[in-house]
């Protein structure tokens, strides 16, 4: 029984360390190799041994994919390939291939220049590992070998990030990655065809939400900053360097535009300038308003929006000042945080999520007094504000893609069991597929019923067309042909071809019966009794009465001839050939049944 | 050549309009050149190959065949189709079988039985479906003939199980364009079959191939447009196509789905999967609206745009559309807009500063929660947060339509509707601001949801920002402190952009009128008036402090206790204002002022009949009195003349009627005026210029001819008839002048020929309305049309000269709704002494602004010119987008012009004027032959000439030498 097998080695019931293996009709792909933010021991990476204890992974994996750029989705991708050894294809689209490697340099530098880290990847490691990557465009179907082909869509979410489809002859998956349904101000919806696979392996990061219109969350974030800027206040913005960064810049930038305002706004400096870079070239993966206006101006060549400098912090006036890390934890943000914090006319607004015990959580649960290393205590008098920006897919827009695509079936991963199991639920209910949702390790084995195709040659379609008369959906049509299997190929051919290209000579195959009846008269008579009967009987078939006394009707021979022990009884042999099989026993079963009666 | 041509084409008019001359067009034919068909037939014969005959066939396609030579045409193209073997020259020769028999003035149903013939043994999938192509426009050339559509729909029926895609398609059209509309028609038809159209075609919805399914869809639509009323059964498996994989007939079914909820709103469809019921008409906004969420953005537009349109839905399916019901961690979270509004009600100004402010409050029932609803829900949240600008755009639109009908919906979307001032992309905050405009009536806006509206008004764009105006002027406000709010976003703005001037002006004049009550309070405060000291007096030149007179001045109107706040200066600033910017500041009821114009203001009147009247009587007069000697008929005419002007003044509702008529009027006169001339009294013709006055006068009949005809809107066929018949008096007075002056009779010629060809061309153009012109010039020219064709000059000039002394005043019927084409250039205001300078050579781009009334199609017509002081002038054209409709029978130009000059030694002036350009031949019907031609585009784009329609403008400009 052929069957799909996924088996999460992270994100299985769990957000982070992304990685899934998936056979397919005997094709083994890896999706995405993440690591896990929460962990700094072995668990930040998937185990890899899993997959195989002994060999090479080569061996095991026909390729792996990586959805996008983000470092649970490919952390590990080092040393996966450089330090556990494996040398076959990794696909991912170019957008991400472009930005992957600097995010990988900065996780590297943080683990080992801050942390302190042996036995880490090197940074030669990650240019190896670059050079095994094969880019892949959207809508693209990519070859792997023969049978194993994959192509990307369209997935919202960051720069890049694409859906997988992943086929072999009809078997079919689809891999979401992190996906986002609505639009933002940089990148797209996320969008599928109906590409009806026999599972949707997806995200499911907000499970348990619907998330309110993005349009007042960015009037709010707007509103807040002009009026801060009007006062004469200064804006500081912790945020990462990608992502999210990107699409608050644009905001800013278009309401600076569109209002006129003349404060400034900086971005501090470091892998964002190179991020920058790219969002400017891949502009096809943008989302429409710019990708129809870059040619006059492209959107990410900020106008408004200037590099940092220390010195900055200190002058007078209003500024909005975009700062790294997102958490006010260490760096700029926290150097430009303490020296604003004492003014009320200034403000702070927290982009995203802060994890407990950094200065962002601190502010943000209401802490006003603040202690500081060297004993200091910092109060904090701006105003802090939270506004929340991702970038996922909410359940409506899992439903929505769930929609779009059709599977056979539902695989959630990257979200929290308990929120699963809510969708999980509704999946079931609404679309009545079944869902699955594997923790790590487990696996979910998956029957499926492959269709072979068979090429039908066209002559035989078309005279099978030609009997039928209206088309109709809903009735199955019987066809007569030969089925030749050949190097695992299946044609369905007319017979007749199907001998001339076998070589073989046609055998006439007959059938012959005898039917006894009960007639005094001579042969020729009872000829021509048989065929006026069969004459009123068959009316759409061609009856005939040969010269030589015997009757046909269509091929089939009947003839009439005395019994040779009862004078009494006549013999009436009909013959007929294999392809008349339908109509020759019915004329037997007729004929047995006995003439009617002459008047 | 020439003449040769006139004859020709005189000989078609008279076989429509009398017996006895058809002989004479008989005659005449055999002097024709050797016909098209027979050079066709010529050209199709040499051809030795294919390609050869195939590009005969492309070069005969250019011109255009005559009616009476159609027929012989089609019978060589049909003798050279059954020689043919080649498919792609039988495609040619059936696609111009088709364009043929849409020739005017044939008739197709000869060339049918051959059509259907050849159809009957083409193998050739595509030229089959050509060739019912043909079928098609021959059968929609008889609409009448129901034999003949019975006999195609027959045809159409037999080809529908063809394997090609394409021939189903055309049969599948055929169907919808001719299947009959009645049964009972049907039976009586010469027995043939009885067809069920609508079963046949909806046999197709499940066709395997998406094409011919849409084509399906697409008949059944052409149905219903014909007015065959569909049957309910079709809404099912209409529904079933919502799902189909192609876009395309989703976007059709959509269609389809929306046309049977208006035919059957309330009949009741079952719920699958429960026992109840609703209405057809809701069921169906419940698909659209999941529509809405689909995966192509073309379905999602069209789902959209026909959300609008379903009024009949019940309200609450309508308020789901904006209802997403949010939840966090499985707990009901309140929409920003609920929280919000809730901040409002609770009379707390703040917005949420906490974190956790939209923490979800109660637990949710996981099992009521419904993530894909089959309803309505959020389907405009979804709408209006789409990815593609189009789809936002119709999401706004139909928004806007469904709360014109329901005002508790229009309560609803608000909130939406302010988001959408935020979009990225300005035609949408355009639009949505326009939305808002629309439905102001039925809303009142919140505080905090004014704050977002007035936020937009620093948008660096004029247009939004006069859009926004627009909208301001009709929006109703509940507090006093939001027409506070309100005051000062406007001052910011005319601080920011002080062209804004006159858009915040009229702005607050609007504002202050519809809620005196509210801006009571506030007038002390606004004029800074102190209860025991006297403060400094503001200055009057200031813009930002007569935009605050205007609003108070506004409110003051109908709050008679307002006045008892103003300090004295504010009444002599009134006295001012009302003076200068007598549009903006109303007369007021002042303590010991009198007031004086009240009772002439025109809107006290309550009804215009007197008015009207008056009009009516004194062109009745005019009409009647048409045999009255030539002296009184001119005293007459000019007295009413004078009248009309007089009322146009007065009236401003009757004022394009009114001068409609006097210039009719005038033309008339003028020609009374010409044949009165003692220069006709002379037997010999004179040689020397004394007959300025005639001259001039038929001139200026063209021109104001010209201005009839093209400067008001409203014109109907009627009217630009007798303004034609006027045009051609005045050319035959021109000729008549002509003749008499000039000395030599080779220039007569000419002229003759060219006047007897514009008969024609008027008797081409207005056959219809001839009967209407009994006993006028034209109706007497016409009569003796084959006599002039023949005569000399001398003796036709001599006719029309009796024609034109006979001839009778035509009554000019009036139109129901006429206005005259009206520019006033805002900008440049021509008071500036500073003169623009730049290096000659170099060119200076000069702004203008411009507001145009009552001008249709302005993109095309409206020009600027710039005479320069040495006598040059130049025409610029400005670009499509430079003008804007900000309301019906109104647009504004906004553009630049681009002045360049050698140098100058002193500054100068230039006049800046606008321009109505006119094209009188682009009222021709054209022939199907010329469309999309080369030709035609040069038509439409060539101008006749121009009349001025505003006043110039003088702008100082001074091109200095450059320098070295």
């Amino acid at each position: 029984m052929p069957e799909i097998r996924v088996t999460p080695l992270g994100a299985g019931q769990d957000v982070g360390r992304s990685c899934i293996l998936v056979s397919i009709a005997g094709k083994n792909v890896m999706l995405d190799c993440g690591m896990h933010m929460g962990f700094s021991d072995d668990r930040r990476f998937p185990d890899f041994s899993y997959i195989t204890r002994s060999g090479r992974l080569t061996d095991f994996l026909d390729c792996v994919i990586i959805s996008h750029f983000h470092l649970d989705h490919c952390g590990a991708l080092p040393y996966f390939s450089e330090m556990v050894g494996y040398d076959g294809p990794i696909y991912m689209t170019q957008p991400t291939q472009a930005i992957c490697p600097i995010l990988l340099e900065d996780y590297r530098k943080i683990a080992v220049d801050k942390k302190g880290e042996a036995n880490f990847f090197t940074s030669q490691m990650i240019k190896d590992c670059m050079k095994k990557v094969v880019a892949v465009h959207l809508h693209q179907t990519v070859q792997v070998d023969d049978e194993l082909e994959i192509k990307a869509y369209y997935a919202g979410h960051v720069l890049g990030a694409a859906m997988f489809q992943i086929k072999v002859g009809s078997e079919s998956v689809v891999y979401t990655g992190d996906y986002n349904m609505t639009p933002d101000r940089h990148l797209g919806a996320a969008w599928i065809d109906k590409c009806r696979p026999n599972l949707l392996i997806t995200e499911s990061t907000y499970a348990t939400t619907i998330r309110d219109s993005k349009r007042c969350r960015e009037r709010d974030f707007l509103k807040k900053v002009h009026e801060t800027v009007e006062r004469g206040g200064k804006v500081l913005i912790p945020v990462f360097a990608l992502g999210r960064a990107q699409e608050l810049c644009i905001l800013l930038e278009t309401f600076w535009e569109r209002m006129d305002l003349k404060a400034p706004i900086y971005f501090s400096t470091g892998l964002t300038e190179k991020a920058n870079h790219y969002y400017k070239l891949f502009i096809p993966w943008t989302n429409q308003k710019i990708r129809k206006t870059f040619v006059q101006r492209n959107m990410f060549e900020f106008k408004h929006i200037k590099a940092f400098d220390r010195a900055f912090a200190d002058s007078p006036g209003p500024m909005v000042v975009f700062a790294t890390p997102g958490m006010l934890h260490a760096g700029q943000s926290l150097q430009i945080f303490r020296k604003w914090a004492g003014n009320e006319k200034n403000m702070v607004i927290m982009p995203g999520y802060c994890v407990q015990g950094t200065v962002g959580h601190k502010i943000l649960s209401g802490q006003r007094k603040l202690e500081m290393e060297g004993r200091q205590v910092l109060e904090v008098k701006m105003q802090v504000e939270y506004m929340s920006f991702s970038a996922h897919a909410d359940a409506k827009g899992i439903m929505q893609l769930v929609g779009q695509a059709e599977p056979e079936n539902v695989l959630l991963v990257h979200g929290e069991a308990k929120k699963m199991e809510f969708l999980k639920q509704k999946i079931e209910q609404e679309f009545r597929v079944s869902c699955y949702m594997p923790a790590n390790g487990e696996t979910v084995t998956l029957p499926t019923s492959p269709s072979i195709p068979v090429g039908v040659s066209l002559g035989l379609l078309k005279r099978e067309m030609a009997q039928g008369l209206l088309p109709d959906a809903k009735k199955p049509r019987l066809l007569h042909g030969t089925l030749i299997m050949k190097d695992s190929n299946f044609r369905l051919v007319s017979s007749e071809q199907a001998l001339k290209e076998l070589g073989l000579a046609e055998h006439q195959l007959r059938f012959t019966c005898r039917v006894h009846l009960h007639d005094t008269r001579k042969e020729q008579e009872t000829a021509v009794r048989v065929y006026s009967h069969l004459k009123s009987v068959l009316k759409d078939h061609c009856v005939q009465h040969l010269p030589d006394g015997s009757v046909t009707v269509e091929s089939i021979l009947i003839q009439a001839a005395a019994h040779s022990e009862d004078p009494g009884t006549k013999v009436l042999l009909v013959s007929w050939t294999y392809q008349d099989e339908e109509l020759g026993s019915y004329l037997t079963s007729l004929l047995k049944k006995g003439l009617p009666q002459a008047s | 050549m020439a003449a040769h041509l006139k004859k020709r084409v005189y000989e078609e008019f008279t076989k429509v309009v009398q017996q006895q001359q058809e002989e004479i067009a008989t005659k005449k034919l055999r002097l024709t050149k050797p016909s098209k068909s027979a050079a066709l037939h010529i050209d199709l014969c040499k051809a030795t190959s294919p390609a050869d005959a195939l590009q005969y066939l492309l070069q005969f396609a250019r011109k255009p065949v005559e009616a009476e030579s159609v027929e012989g045409v089609v019978r060589i193209l049909l003798e050279h189709y059954y020689k043919e073997n080649d498919p792609s020259v039988r495609l040619k020769i059936a696609s111009l079988l088709g364009l043929l028999s849409k020739t005017a003035g044939f008739s197709p149903d000869c060339i049918m039985d051959d059509a259907i013939n050849i159809l009957q043994n083409e193998k050739s999938h595509q030229v089959l479906a050509q060739l019912l192509d043909t079928l098609l426009a021959i059968g929609t050339k008889l609409p009448d003939n129901q034999a003949i559509q019975m006999r195609l729909v027959d045809v159409a029926c037999k080809h529908l199980t063809d394997t090609s895609h394409g021939v189903r398609n055309k049969c599948l059209q055929l169907l919808g364009n001719l299947g009959s509309l009645e049964k009972s028609v049907t039976k009586d038809a010469e027995g043939l079959a009885v067809r069920d159209v609508q079963k046949i075609i909806g046999d197709y919805f499940s066709d395997q191939d998406p094409r011919v399914r849409t084509a399906a869809i697409k008949a059944m639509l052409q149905l219903h447009e014909r007015g065959l009323k569909l049957y309910q059964t079709i809404y099912s498996q209409a529904c079933k196509l919502l799902s189909d994989d192609y876009e395309q007939v989703r976007s059709a079914a959509v269609q389809l789905i929306w046309v049977v909820s208006q035919l059957y709103p309330e009949s009741i469809v079952p719920i699958p999967s429960s026992n109840e019921e609703i209405r057809l008409v809701d069921d169906a906004f419940g698909k659209i609206c999941h529509m809405v969420s689909d995966g192509s953005w073309v379905v999602r537009v069209q789902a959209a745009k026909l959300l609008g349109s379903m009024e009949q839905v019940s309200s609450h399916f309508l308020e789901q559309t904006l209802d997403k019901k949010l939840m966090s961690d499985l707990r009901r979270k309140r929409t920003a807009h609920e929280r919000a509004k809730e901040l409002y009600t609770s009379g707390e100004f703040s917005s949420g500063r906490k974190w956790g402010d939209d923490a979800p409050k109660e637990e949710v029932d996981t099992g009521a929660v419904n993530l894909i609803e089959s309803g309505a829900c959020g389907a405009f949240v979804h709408g209006l947060e789409d990815e593609m600008y189009e789809v936002r755009i119709a999401a706004v639109e139909a928004l806007c339509m469904l709360a014109q009908s329901s005002p508790s919906f229009a309560e609803k979307c608000l909130d939406f509707l302010v988001d959408m001032f935020n979009d990225e992309i300005e035609e949408v905050r355009l639009q949505s601001i326009h939305t808002m405009r629309k439905i102001s009536n039925n809303i009142t806006l919140r505080e905090d949801q004014l704050d977002t509206v007035l936020a937009v008004l620093e948008d660096s764009s004029r247009d939004i920002r006069e859009a926004l105006h627009e909208l301001l002027c009709c929006t109703n406000v509940s507090t006093k402190e939001g027409i506070h709010l309100a005051l000062v976003e406007l001052l910011k703005n005319l601080t920011k952009y002080p062209t804004d001037r006159d858009s915040i002006w009229k702005c607050l004049k609007f504002l202050g009128s519809r809620h005196p009550t509210l801006v009571l309070p506030l007038v002390p405060e606004l004029l800074s008036t102190h209860p025991f000291f006297d403060t400094a007096e503001p200055d009057m030149d200031d813009p930002a402090y007569i935009a605050v007179l205007v609003l108070i001045f506004n409110a003051a109107k109908t709050c008679p206790t307002m006045p008892a706040l103003f300090s004295d200066h504010t009444f002599r600033h009134y006295a001012y204002l009302r003076d200068s910017l007598s549009h903006l500041v109303p007369a007021l009821r002042l303590p010991g002022r009198k007031l004086v114009s009240s009772a002439l203001s025109p809107n006290i009147m309550p009804h215009e009949d007197p008015s009207h009247q008056f009009l009516q009587q004194s062109l009745e007069r005019v009409y009647s009195l048409q045999h009255l000697d030539p002296q009184g008929t001119q005293e007459l005419l000019e007295f009413t003349i004078r009248d009309l002007q007089r009322l146009g003044e007065l009236q401003s509702e009757l004022a394009g009627v009114a001068d409609f008529s006097a210039t009719y009027l005038r033309c008339q006169l003028l020609l009374i005026k010409a044949l009165q001339e003692k220069l006709w009294n002379v037997a010999a013709p004179l040689y020397v210029k004394q007959s300025d006055l005639a001259s001039a006068a038929a001139k200026q009949i063209m021109e104001e001819t010209y201005k009839m005809e093209f400067m008001y809107s409203g014109v109907e066929n009627k009217q630009v008839v007798i303004i034609h018949h006027m045009r051609l008096q005045a050319k035959a007075l021109q000729l008549i002048v002509t003749a008499r002056t000039a000395r030599g009779v080779d220039p007569l010629f000419g002229m003759c020929e060219k006047f007897l060809q514009e008969v024609d061309f008027f008797q081409r153009c207005f056959i219809a309305d001839l009967p209407h012109l009994q006993d006028s010039f034209v109706d007497k020219l016409l009569d003796l049309m084959p006599r002039l064709m023949t005569s000399k000059p001398a003796e036709v000039v001599k006719i029309l000269h009796t024609m034109l002394r006979q001839s009778t005043f035509l009554h000019l019927p009036l139109p129901e709704q006429i206005h005259k084409a009206s520019a006033t250039i805002i900008e440049p205001a021509g008071e500036s002494d500073n003169p623009l300078r730049f290096t000659s050579g170099l060119v200076v781009a000069l702004d203008v602004d411009a507001t145009l009334e009552h001008v249709q199609d302005p993109q095309s017509t409206v020009k600027v010119q710039v005479s320069y002081p040495d006598g040059q002038a130049q025409m610029i054209h400005p670009k499509p987008a430079d003008f804007r409709n900000p309301g019906p029978g109104r647009h504004r130009l906004i553009t630049q012009v681009y002045l360049s000059h050698t140098a100058w030694t002193e500054p100068c002036q230039v006049e800046v004027r606008l321009l109505l350009a006119y094209n009188s031949s682009s009222r021709i019907p054209k022939s199907p032959w010329i469309e999309g031609g080369e030709m035609s585009s040069q038509v439409e784009t060539s101008i006749e000439g121009t009349i001025p329609f505003s006043k110039s403008v003088k702008v100082y400009i001074m091109p200095k030498p450059a320098r070295r």
